[in-house]
């Protein structure tokens, strides 16, 4: 991030836009970890895996197709779709013999696999970092109030609401949405109803990973792409998840927008301390309404 | 000895528990009965501090015990063993009951002498007085379903109850097992003097040791009273007994 | 007769233990301080988790927060060592009553998640608390008491302070106490049916445990010298879990062996490749699939069906 901070001048409303645009890469990351576990129950802490996953193969397809604007749009294309492949193999697989067991199993299933990505990535990818450079469409900068603002990041505002807009298309107009909201009530009586639960949980888990990929994707472009980059962000995906309610889109938007807010000002008002802003903003939110701000679907 | 006037309780619109009436006085034998869903383990939840009411009140003894938690409502007395078998799977049958009198003697936390030194007399008359002696150490799995039912009576006994509350305590139970169990209630009745509280589907149970009955039909009271003041009761047996005419007045 | 058979073996393993440090090289010799520090920490965790039933996602906090506390006491604060001793799990039990008092009032899943939080909290502070913690560094190079500063002396000091901190949990578990967190565990609502403050047991669970990671805090710090922030990150309680339930969650001695195995994997994997954290993921998804009770819970169900064969035939 740090051109961005050499372009951007160092008022707080590019900062606290700035912060925004990373926010939505957080947001679109969270929604498909909220749906997982608002609808499946499944902690999936993996979730970060399938990011960097996703970020490391937005790096390979664009280098294929000639790291232009072409191979960008190629890359985000084609990548959270080969994440989405990846969480189908591993659902048909392995989670769905486990949905029966305790909470914990599936929390501690979902870390093997963390682990084993993890390692994976390394395998195919090496240990050193990599760069997606931006393609020359994105390049530059666009005034906004007067300061020049990233294009790129403005492309992540607008794609934001885009992504929340259609999720919440897909969860309360589809009837695959309805089905899936009321399976993550009650799967037993969705079953007695003689409707294929299994079938909706796959699709569910693997539209959640999907937009893991996807923001791995988007991040790409604009982070040095590394290992350890799952590490940090599935605990800020999960910490948004909770505080913004379990299964709820709206609440993962304004979770993630809490979040992003709060780590910006914080790095504004304390540098030192910065990223403990954010932790604290969540557990305050936990003590007023632990069950997270917005209605969650258990 | 306890009185619950106008107690309500709703899960999201459903209105479980009506403005219910319910009195039982010291020594009695009271019956709560009722069609599927009138609300009868509801109200017993309600009663012992599992849920909170939305409205109404409870007195034990004159005391007011409205929305105590469940801890606390056994502490004044009050016990209660459960509709479907809700017992603690990995331990024993003496464990279990060892357990509940660990709690009602508020030796929770003692974190130094080993368990099985203590209480181990208390433990052994309960299981005695109940007929579970010779199964103390079984798991709970190995018992029969009415074995289990009974030990669910005997975890609550631990509790050393001056009110005891059953829900459905014969459910399933075999015609041998459902007779052991009558002549267990009607002990704990005469011997330890307990008042007692239950709810039951098999009718000829409820009106051979039933000092009064109470009628529940959707979440409320319909009529407390004798048993052959209930057996008449035209509304009664409409919605329950099936309208015929038992009545023989 | 099974009194006296186990008070024979555990003299026997006592006796094996104390002459270690004669027989093998100096590296056996930490590698096995190591493994029964880690297993302690374990152990501490599975008193809450498998015994008490309380998800304790971020354990790991207790054991950074006991070890920093003594580190810091010792080099910062100039205490005396063995004071510091004591001081690093004091302060991890405040920590978890601080932290049981905010958590305790949610149930299994959300429990855990504010945990996580909060322990994220701690360890973003001493992550960057430079001047007092170290920051990403850790502080190295405390000095510890002459008598337990060698290898050797270190080994004895984690040996005792482990057989200790183990007998007093067993006297626990087979405490009142003990009986009555094990009901919570199986059946919160019938515990509170028959009179028992569930929160109030859970709180003191969590406390214990905390505790006792501290206490293998302090003993890390003794058998390594160092502190840094890795000890409270959430991937170390997540491997601790991975131990206990690998040993078994159920037992005692359980954890102690998970973190063997780990442990001993780990040192002997990663000589031969850099793919250690696959092998982990992979022993984690076998043990989740095919041995949910653990090593010891699947030994003990074996015997048991055998002893119940002898009283039937």
């Amino acid at each position: 991030m740090d051109f961005i901070a050499a372009i951007c001048s160092p008022g707080m409303l590019c900062q606290v836009l700035v912060g925004l645009s990373r926010t939505v890469i957080l947001f679109i990351v969270a929604s498909g970890l909220s749906l997982i576990l608002g609808v499946l129950r499944i902690p999936n802490i993996a979730h970060g895996s399938l990011y960097m996953i996703g970020a490391f193969m937005t790096f390979t397809v664009s280098t294929a197709f000639g790291a232009g604007i072409k191979g960008y749009w190629m890359a985000v294309l084609l990548a959270p779709i080969f994440v989405a492949l990846i969480s189908f193999i591993i659902e048909r697989g392995i989670f769905r013999r486990l949905y029966e067991r305790e909470h914990i199993m599936l929390f501690l299933l979902t870390f093997a696999f963390a682990l084993i990505f993890g390692d994976l990535v390394k395998l195919v990818w090496g240990a050193e970092y990599r760069t997606v450079s931006m393609p020359r469409f994105f390049q530059g900068s666009i005034p906004i109030f007067g300061l020049p603002f990233p294009i790129y990041n403005f492309f992540l505002l607008l794609m934001g609401p885009l992504v929340a807009v259609v999720l919440w298309l897909l969860v309360n107009k589809t009837k695959m949405g309805k089905i899936s909201k009321a399976a993550a009530v009650d799967r037993e009586m969705v079953a007695a109803v003689g409707v294929n639960v299994s079938l909706v949980f796959c699709i569910v888990f693997v539209i959640g990973c999907y937009l893991a990929g996807l923001g791995g994707a988007l991040v790409a472009p604009i982070v040095n792409v590394t290992l350890g980059m799952d590490h940090t962000l599935i605990m800020e995906a999960f910490l948004i998840v909770i505080m913004g309610g379990l299964g709820n889109i709206w609440g993962a938007l304004f979770g993630a927008l809490i979040f992003g807010i709060t780590q910006s000002l914080g790095i504004l008002v304390w540098p030192k301390f910065g990223i403990v802003f954010p932790y604290a903003a969540v557990i305050v939110v936990l003590l007023f309404r632990p069950t997270g701000l917005l209605k969650s679907t258990w | 000895m306890l009185e619950v006037r106008n107690i309500s309780k709703s899960f999201s619109g459903f209105k479980a528990v009506n403005k219910a009436e319910l009195d039982v006085k010291q020594g009695e034998i009271v019956a709560v009965i009722g069609p599927n869903g009138a609300g009868k383990t509801t109200l017993f939840n309600l009663i012992t501090g599992i849920l909170k009411p939305d409205e109404g009140k409870v007195l034990f003894k004159g005391e007011e015990i409205t929305g105590l938690p469940a801890y606390k409502t056994c502490r004044k007395g009050i016990t209660r063993s459960f509709q479907v078998v809700n017992v603690f799977s990995r331990l024993s049958v003496f464990e279990n009951v060892r357990i509940s009198v660990l709690a009602q003697q508020q030796k929770t936390f003692n974190l130094f002498t080993p368990s099985r030194n203590l209480v181990n007399k208390e433990t052994t008359d309960i299981l005695e007085s109940v007929g579970l002696m010779g199964k103390g150490e079984s798991v709970c799995g190995a018992l029969s379903h009415g074995d289990r039912k009974v030990l669910e009576i005997a975890i609550a006994l631990g509790g050393k109850p001056e009110l005891l509350i059953l829900d459905e305590p014969t459910a399933g139970m075999s015609p041998e097992e459902t007779t052991r169990c009558i002549d267990l209630i009607n002990q704990l009745s005469k011997n330890l003097g307990l008042t007692i509280l239950f709810c039951e589907h098999d009718m000829e149970l409820v009106f051979a040791i039933a000092h009064r009955i109470m009628v529940m039909v959707r979440g409320a009271t319909i009529i407390q009273g004798l048993p052959d003041e209930v057996r008449c009761n035209q509304q009664v047996q409409d919605a329950y007994l099936g309208g015929s005419d038992v009545c023989s007045v | 007769m099974g009194e006296k058979k186990a008070v024979v073996i555990l003299l026997i393993v006592a006796a094996l233990f104390a002459v270690v440090p004669f027989g093998l090289p100096r590296f056996y010799v930490y590698l096995i301080a190591l493994i029964v520090t880690t297993g302690l920490l374990s152990t501490s965790l599975n008193f809450a988790l498998g015994f008490g039933g309380i998800y304790q996602l971020h354990h790991a906090v207790f054991y950074g927060v006991g070890a920093y506390g003594a580190a810091v006491a010792i080099t910062k604060l100039g205490y005396n060592p063995w004071l510091s001793f004591i001081i690093g799990p004091l302060i991890a039990a405040l920590l978890s009553v601080i932290m049981g008092l905010i958590c305790v009032r949610l149930s299994k899943l959300y429990f855990g998640m504010l945990q996580i939080s909060l322990g994220s909290l701690v360890w973003a502070v001493v992550y960057r608390w430079y001047s007092f913690t170290g920051g990403d560094d850790g502080i190295h190079g405390i000095p510890v008491p002459e008598i337990i500063a060698s290898p050797e002396g270190s080994y004895y000091f984690a040996m005792i302070v482990a057989a200790l901190s183990l007998y007093c949990m067993y006297r626990l578990l087979n405490s009142p106490f003990g009986s009555t967190l094990q009901g919570i565990r199986d059946n919160a609502v019938r515990s509170e049916a028959i009179g028992v403050n569930v929160r109030r047991h859970q709180l003191a669970a969590m406390v214990i445990a905390g505790f006792f990671a501290g206490v293998a805090g302090v003993m890390f710090v003794v058998v390594d010298n160092s502190v840094f922030p890795d000890m409270m990150f959430w991937t170390l309680s997540m491997e601790i879990t991975i131990m206990a339930l690998l040993g078994g969650w159920f037992t005692l001695l359980g954890p102690m062996l998970g973190a063997a195995v780990i442990v001993a994997l780990r040192t002997f994997v990663a000589a031969y490749t850099e793919y250690w954290t696959l092998a982990l993921g992979v022993v984690c998804m076998v043990v989740i699939l095919f041995l949910p009770e653990g090593i010891l819970g699947y030994v003990q169900k074996i015997s048991k069906k055998r002893a119940s064969a002898y009283d039937r035939g």
